[in-house]
């Protein structure tokens, strides 16, 4: 368990030595959040509500969205794939890990990061200026934080399957850009899930993506509670579940058949 | 039972060829088969065993098959046939109980974190490895002195000169007391006094601690620094085992001796030597030890020549092994 911690704690450091890098994220994230807010506004003029969303709470949805950018890093991250073409994975590899948890551990760290660094200050951008609402009790805020665990933990997974996939094919990059034109989507992101045609919506919803953003930006807005909100965090445990499971399947076999690249 | 045994193995690179996209890499994934897929074989027949505390030199040109070697011998890879046993294990089924018992380099990646400080990886190999608090202190404080480590320790690696970043390396892959050691050309791009300082620490490791090593490189110096036994493969064959010594008499064992004359000689000979070269009055005459010995060959050409002087060179292994690259064995 020490390891995994030890790795989570080094990955939180090495982003940390990119300060610059953060700053010009948090700049794009900040400008998106802008444009994306001005369209909502333009939306909603004349119109007090729009599928259970006020224009606060449209406003809030984008805010947080933008900042679970980074934390979930849906978009794009070859980081395994790179050490599997370079061949660099054969070190990890001749040692007594698991590998799976390692990169867990590596990729919480990277999250914590990640969520102090940008999710929090697009969140302070957001109250500042548009003054989003945030959740008003101490059980929404945990129930929310339990629940953006378990969508970085998922999406965490996603990636690392994508990733493993390098063990069979060199052109992880396109199969990693088929995936994300999908999660922009489904996962709720561009548009929350709720403004979606109703037969679409009926679909999208039992998806895992939608577990990804749309659950946790559910829980933020506080339109779910008691036995709706246990069932939104139990579907996420339950997709949690279902990934880590295939992920660990999927590197059975890709571990089977090992090849590394390269002399 | 040796540490290490290797018996007929084999291992086929099953290359598929590039195209169709994200959409072909897809099928290819999911059919396994996909177009055109060609076999390399990277590793043919190869059988070898290596004792407790052996320091044996596993040579052999470029793409010979010795990082494919020794990534089976890792685990890290699954041979095609054959089989593998390192200290009683099968590396491939095995491979995370192996990985306490082994130490790997390879010398053209790291396995350092490259944006936080050397030490900083080390202590993750602590846990890695579950080396207890107080051995881990021992160690790294031997390992420091020894490599010394010490002016770069809190450095970040990427800063680090590769001579630097290669006893890191080291110390990274020694730090849980490993019985083998594989290194995959530890000296790779290094100058001559750092690769000198990665010899002796080798050297002193093996004869002090017994710790079995296994070392692939193209400078024969190393070789005949530190291995009394090498392999030499190629095309993933086997070629030759034995003393790092005996090589060089056996195989193309031509020792050389430069004659200077004391004035120009129209054709000179020597029976039992050959004329390899001449300039001027200078002559290069390569002779075996089996045909003539040294003394009796230079007696040969005092009596026939007017000598200004003699200078008598040993085979190298550098040749031998060049000529085996070459032509095959003799
Ligand atoms: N992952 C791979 N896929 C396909 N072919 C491979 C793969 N890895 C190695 N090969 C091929 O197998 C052969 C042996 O490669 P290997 O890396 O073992 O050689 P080597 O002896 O280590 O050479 P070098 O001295 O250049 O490091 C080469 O022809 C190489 O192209
Ligand atoms: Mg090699």
């Amino acid at each position: 368990m020490r390891v995994y911690l030890e790795a989570a704690r080094m990955s939180y450091r090495c982003y940390r030595t990119y300060g610059a890098a953060t700053l010009a994220g948090l700049a794009t994230n900040g400008f998106f959040g802008l444009l994306r807010s001005s369209v909502f506004i333009a939306f909603y003029e004349g119109r007090p509500i729009a599928e259970g969303y006020t224009l606060d709470d449209a406003l809030t949805y984008v805010w947080l969205t933008q900042g679970m950018i980074m934390p979930l890093f849906l978009w794009g991250w070859l980081e395994i794939a790179d050490t599997i073409r370079s061949g660099s994975i054969a070190s990890d590899l001749a040692k007594p890990l698991d590998y799976f948890g390692f990169w867990l551990g590596r990729d919480l760290g990277r999250a914590a990061y990640h969520i102090l660094y940008r999710w929090l200050p697009t969140i302070l951008i957001g109250l500042i200026f548009f003054g989003i609402g945030l959740p008003g009790s101490a059980l929404a805020w945990l129930a929310f934080a339990l629940s953006f665990l378990l969508a970085i933990v998922l999406s965490f997974c996603l990636r690392f399957m994508i990733n493993v996939v390098g063990f069979w094919t060199t052109d992880v990059r396109g199969i990693m850009g088929m995936v994300l034109l999908f999660v922009n989507f489904l996962t709720g992101f561009l548009v929350p899930l709720e403004f979606f045609p109703p037969a679409l919506r009926a679909i999208v919803t039992e998806l895992p993506f939608a577990a990804m953003i749309s659950i946790p930006n559910k829980i933020f807005l506080e339109q779910a509670q008691g036995r709706d909100l246990l069932l939104l965090l139990g579907r996420q445990l339950f997709w949690v579940v279902v990934f880590v499971g295939a992920a660990w399947l999927l590197l059975r076999s890709a571990t089977r058949k090992l090849v590394v690249q390269g002399g | 039972m040796p540490l290490v045994h290797v018996e007929h193995l084999q291992k086929r690179f099953r290359v598929a060829e590039r195209g169709g996209g994200p959409l072909g890499a897809l099928r290819r994934v999911i059919s396994r088969e996909g177009r055109g897929v060609r076999e390399v074989a990277a590793v043919e027949d190869i059988s070898f065993a290596i004792g407790r505390g052996e320091m044996v030199a596993y040579v052999g040109p470029n793409g010979a098959g010795k990082s494919t070697t020794i990534k089976m011998l890792t685990g890290i890879l699954v041979p095609s046939g054959g089989s593998v046993v390192v200290d009683g294990l099968i590396p491939w089924r095995q491979r995370t109980m192996l990985a306490a018992r082994i130490g790997v380099v390879f010398g053209q990646r790291t396995q350092l974190w490259w944006d936080l400080p050397l030490i900083e990886s080390l202590r993750l190999l602590r846990h890695i490895y579950k080396v207890p608090e107080g051995r881990y202190r021992e160690k790294l404080a031997r390992l420091t002195d020894l490599l010394d480590l010490g002016p770069f320790l809190d450095r970040p690696v990427r800063q680090l000169s590769l001579g630097q970043r290669m006893r890191g390396d080291l110390a990274a892959s020694l730090l849980h007391d490993p019985k083998i050691l594989y290194l995959d050309e530890p000296t790779i791009g290094l100058d001559v006094v750092a690769k000198e300082r990665i010899r002796t620490f080798l050297l002193d490791l093996n004869r002090r601690e017994g710790v079995t090593v296994l070392l692939t490189t193209h400078d024969m110096a190393d070789i005949s620094r530190l291995c009394e036994r090498m392999l030499i493969i190629d095309h993933g064959k086997l070629l030759y085992d034995g003393g790092v010594g005996a090589i060089a008499e056996r195989y193309g064992g031509e020792r050389r001796l430069v004659v200077d004359l004391a004035e120009d000689v129209a054709a000179p000979a020597v029976p039992g030597a050959r004329l390899e070269r001449r300039e001027g009055t200078r002559l290069w005459l390569s002779f075996r030890r089996e045909e003539i010995g040294a003394p009796a060959l230079i007696a040969a050409l005092t009596a026939r020549y007017a000598i200004r002087d003699l200078t008598l060179e040993e085979p190298d292994i550098e040749a031998v092994v060049r000529r085996i690259y070459e032509e095959g064995l003799p």
